[in-house]
């Protein structure tokens, strides 16, 4: 049973800018094999089974849960986790808003919902208070009572 | 004077690693050989255990053991863990054995480990654990525990109570003999679990070299953690050390003792590796400790005008399946009574009782968002029955701003006396009532019923026992370099606290917050700390950041003065530079990391005479009495009478937590609490069927608020200073949440007053609505 569950693949993809040849086993979710092989521990498991969000990443450009997709599925793929959104120190709007209007305490959720916001507001600039709302409601945040979150995301889509 | 930071909306100093994705939560460490632990949990709530066949899963290629109690060796097959709270009023203080002995009595009950390479393997091997299980009655809900044909939550108990709480003051046969009207009301408060979105999370790293455990774990108390264990295991507490790293949400469940630690703790040492486990999300709907039901039966006396003069009642409080907390939510769940009321007497009392279910604990405000239900309730149910507008009900009932300080005639669990130290109950209500638009309401209400449209408003009320003691540690230490060292004993969960206490001391001390470098909740570093939980960390800690800045000003002002030969007063300590004040025409300086450098010399070097070495102090510096918080919520409702459904149009809160330190970190605080009692009120609810099986176990099943669900939440502040710190500050952690679910149920039953429906239980959901349209309907069309 478990040598069927040991099976591996070879995959290739570009995580942050920068290339990685790995070889994954093939039931590790992508979010597993960001934390766990790639080390980057930055995103974050909330649930596993698809619901809070804390996980979110981009692949080619679209949030996506990554403990719903495994690793082996993102072949090819050019992924963009929150270690990737800063420009060494300097903080990326959202980012830098995310600290204005403390959208933030206990930092878990934050990961994903920077990432949700990221793709959200470049597709949909000018977004409203509705849109924004609805744009993170599948990212759960125990902490903040949302409010806040959704004030750093309007500021910055009005910009 | 430089800068002034307390009062003022600075920016977290701790955001910047979050934001860039470099937080260090527990799974984010690695050490070298490190090994991966999954526990095998009972699946069934009451159960005899014949038997567990562990051998399949020791075959598995990866593992490294399995562990069932008989595996951990002596003492631990007949060493229960021990409460964290022992109580007098316990009658029955059952815990659990680190594994689970002969017995389940809970879905989620630890039953065995595996420990392997990874979680993965660990995780094959535990579905070849074979336990024979013989199941057993259970008890599922708290309302039956006590019934003489109840079967006993644990083999061989006589009866499932564990203890009793009582509030009591005043002459209640008087008031209810000399009392114009009575009324009794019944309701049934649910509240869910923790759902920080970290889990619970472990490591524990034996060093045989020093004899020494580490253990990185998820907890808002490290120094209870580690007294507990060294206890259980007979250790000197210097061979413990308790660390947390950043942790993603507490409230409440994150607090107390669970036996994932120690037998992790045992497990290292034994296997000479250091040991994770990382608890998954189906694990904590059943693992980690929830607040649970409690069912209230009460009864008021009070005066045509609806001047309350007595209540009393019982409550059924469910304590779940072992006692690993003692009776503290019980406790919290009574002595908060009155309120912000003035009521002459009070009798109730709190049955405790054993089910089959998850333990509970103090979940975001402990009892005290379901004392302040049940005296709403109270409030709710005069006004209904008298016909009497709620709010003036409540400003009939109110302590008076010229009671203060007023002493309710309860006692705290101290045993010392109730007394509220400080506030205006009365203006605080007429803030948010103004700001929600009650005086013009109804009109507005009756207009949107011409259309078909069901708005209403509902108030809620209440007072916050906060800071309790004793202390938290605090240390303030100029280095060499110029940057201070501040060390509190205090573990954060996304609070704030770095940037509150390096506010207290960058203003006393006269730095740059920036010079500040922030160290906390590590038992092997920090000076002793108590517990980040009952919104107790600022008026605790805040007043220690104060006096040890304020003592290592006067050290460093004093050797300054030698130094610069001048006067004392004429220096001053602006962004760390001591300088003589222009009035004193001269023109010196010396830096705060100067002055550290001669207090701390090496070889051949001298201390100044007269002094100690370090540029440092600690402070366990404290409230002198308990600072109260309260607040007022109006919340306004739309509800469908067709689907059920609520929607939350808005939602105002008045708070007053004293002095604000930070005012954007408390409308964090205030705004975060508000939403979790909306949860409580409208959305979480853990079901479990008659077996005690739990039913409720992702978050489709169990709902959580989420954005698009919540209203815009205005927040207004009065700022009465507490009398018993200098600071003038309450705590603000949980003033949200306990007002919040009467605002939204009473707001309900405004809208659905037509109708005639009477909530009075929550979470209410949709569904439930409905059925209460359709009986209030039947019970019209009867009549
Ligand atoms: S961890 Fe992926 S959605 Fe929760
Ligand atoms: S900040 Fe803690 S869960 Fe969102």
């Amino acid at each position: 049973m478990s040598e069927q569950n040991n099976d591996e693949r070879e995959i290739t993809l570009t995580v942050n800018g920068k290339t990685y040849r790995e070889t994954v086993e093939t039931r590790i979710h992508l979010a597993d094999f960001l934390r766990l092989q790639l080390k980057l521990t930055g995103t974050h498991l909330g649930c596993e089974h698809g619901v809070c969000g804390a996980c979110t990443i981009l692949v080619d450009g679209e949030a996506v849960r990554s403990c719903l997709m495994l690793a082996v599925q993102a072949n090819g793929s050019d992924v963009t986790t929150i270690e990737g959104l800063a420009d060494g120190e300097e903080l990326t709007p959202i980012q830098k808003a995310f600290s204005e209007h403390h959208a933030l305490q206990c930092g878990f959720c934050t990961s994903g919902m920077i990432m949700s916001l990221t793709a959200y507001i470049a597709e949909n600039p000018g977004a409203d208070e509705e849109a924004i709302r609805e744009a993170i409601s599948g990212n759960i945040c125990r902490c903040t009572g949302y409010q806040s979150i959704v004030a750093a995301g309007v500021a910055v889509a009005a910009k | 004077m430089g800068m002034r930071y307390f009062g003022t909306s600075v920016q977290r100093q701790e955001d910047k690693k979050f934001l860039m994705g470099q937080g260090r939560y527990v799974d984010d460490i690695e050490f070298v050989g490190m090994l991966h632990g999954a526990f095998l949990r009972a699946e069934i709530a009451h159960a005899k255990i014949n038997g567990i066949d562990a051998s399949a899963a020791r075959e598995i290629p990866g593992v490294h053991a399995v562990y069932t109690l008989d595996d951990l060796g002596d003492p631990y097959p007949d060493k229960p863990m021990t409460t964290a709270y022992a109580s007098p009023l316990l009658k029955q203080t059952i815990c659990q054995h680190l594994l689970a002995k002969d017995e389940v009595c809970f879905v989620g009950q630890t039953v065995a480990l595996v420990v392997a390479e990874s979680r993965h393997i660990a995780e094959d091997a535990l579905s070849r654990i074979v336990v024979d299980y013989e199941p057993l009655p259970a008890v599922a809900d708290c309302r039956d525990a006590l019934d003489d044909d109840a079967p006993p939550t644990h083999l061989g108990l006589e009866s499932n109570l564990v203890g009793n709480f009582y509030g009591k003051f005043g002459d209640i046969d008087a008031a209810f003999a000399e009392a114009a009207h009575t009324f009794k009301v019944d309701f049934h408060e649910h509240r869910g679990g923790c759902h920080a979105m970290e889990c619970r999370n472990i490591i524990t790293n034996y060093d045989p070299g020093k004899d020494e455990t580490t253990v990185y774990l998820t907890t808002q108390s490290p120094f209870l953690i580690r007294r507990l264990m060294a206890r259980y295991f007979e250790e000197d507490e210097s061979k413990i050390r308790v660390i947390c790293p950043d942790v993603g949400g507490g409230f409440g469940p994150k607090n107390g003792p669970y036996a994932e630690e120690f037998v992790l703790a045992i497990v290292s040492k034994q296997l000479q590796r250091p040991v994770k486990w990382i608890e998954d999300r189906r694990e904590h709907f059943v693992a980690t400790n929830t607040q649970g039901d409690q069912m209230w039966h009460m009864e008021i006396a009070c005066e045509d005008d609806g001047k309350i003069l007595g209540a009393r009642g019982r409550v059924i409080h469910d304590m779940g399946a072992f006692v690993p907390y003692g009776l503290l939510l019980p406790a919290t769940s009574v002595f908060p009574l009155p309120g912000p009321y003035a009521l002459p007497a009070l009798d109730v009392t709190l049955d405790a009782v054993f089910t089959n279910k998850t333990c509970t604990s103090p979940v975001r405000g402990a009892g005290r968002p379901n004392a302040a239900y049940a005296m709403e309730r109270l409030i709710e149910t005069v006004a209904r029955g008298l016909k009497l507008d709620p709010a003036d009900v409540r400003r009939r009932n109110f302590v008076r701003k010229d009671q203060f300080p007023y002493t309710t005639g309860g006692t705290l669990p101290s045993g010392d006396p109730a007394v509220y130290d400080s506030g205006d109950f009365h203006s605080l209500l007429d803030m948010a009532l103004y700001k929600a638009g009650y005086p013009g309401f109804k009109k507005r209400q009756a207009a949107a019923r011409q259309e078909g449209r069901y708005l209403g408003m509902g108030i809620s009320s209440c007072i916050e026992d906060t800071g309790f003691g004793p202390y938290e540690g605090v240390k303030v230490k100029v280095q060499p370099s110029g940057k201070v060292l501040l060390q509190t004993g205090a573990a954060s969960q996304g609070q704030g606290h770095q940037t509150v206490y390096s506010q207290i001391v960058a203003e006393e001390l006269g730095v740059n917050i920036e010079s500040i470098v922030y160290q906390s909740a590590d038992t092997g570093t920090v000076p002793h700390g108590v517990a980040t939980a009952g919104s107790r960390v600022t008026a605790n800690a805040g007043p220690a950041s104060q006096a040890a800045a304020r003592l290592v000003r006067k050290k460093a002002l004093k050797l300054a003065a030698e130094v610069l030969e001048i006067d004392e007063d004429d220096l001053d300590i602006e962004d760390g530079v001591v300088r003589a004040i222009p009035e004193s025409g001269r023109n010196v300086n010396i830096s705060l990391g100067d002055l550290s450098f001669k207090l701390t010399p090496l070889m051949n070097g001298k201390v100044p005479e007269g002094y100690e070495p370090e540029l440092e102090a600690t402070s366990f510096t404290s409230s002198t009495g308990v600072p109260h918080a309260s607040g007022s919520s109006v919340a306004e409702v739309e509800v469908d009478v067709e689907t059920g459904e609520v929607k939350l149009v808005n939602y105002v809160i008045a708070h007053d937590c004293g002095n604000m330190i930070n005012p954007m970190l408390v409308d964090g605080q205030i705004v975060g609490g508000v939403v979790h009692g909306i949860g409580n009120a409208l959305f979480e609810r853990m079901v479990y069927d008659e077996n005690a099986q739990p039913m409720s176990m992702n978050y489709g099943e169990f709902l959580l608020p989420i954005a698009t669900e919540m209203p815009p939440i205005q927040v207004l502040h009065q700022e009465t200073p507490s009398p018993h710190n200098e600071l003038g500050v309450k705590g603000a952690g949980e003033g949200g949440t306990i007002p919040a679910a009467n605002a939204i149920i009473a707001a309900i039953e405004n809208a659905l007053e037509p109708f005639g429906v009477v909530v009075n239980d929550h979470p209410v959901d949709p569904q439930r609505i409905c059925e209460l349209l359709d009986a209030a309907q039947d019970s019209a069309s009867a009549a």
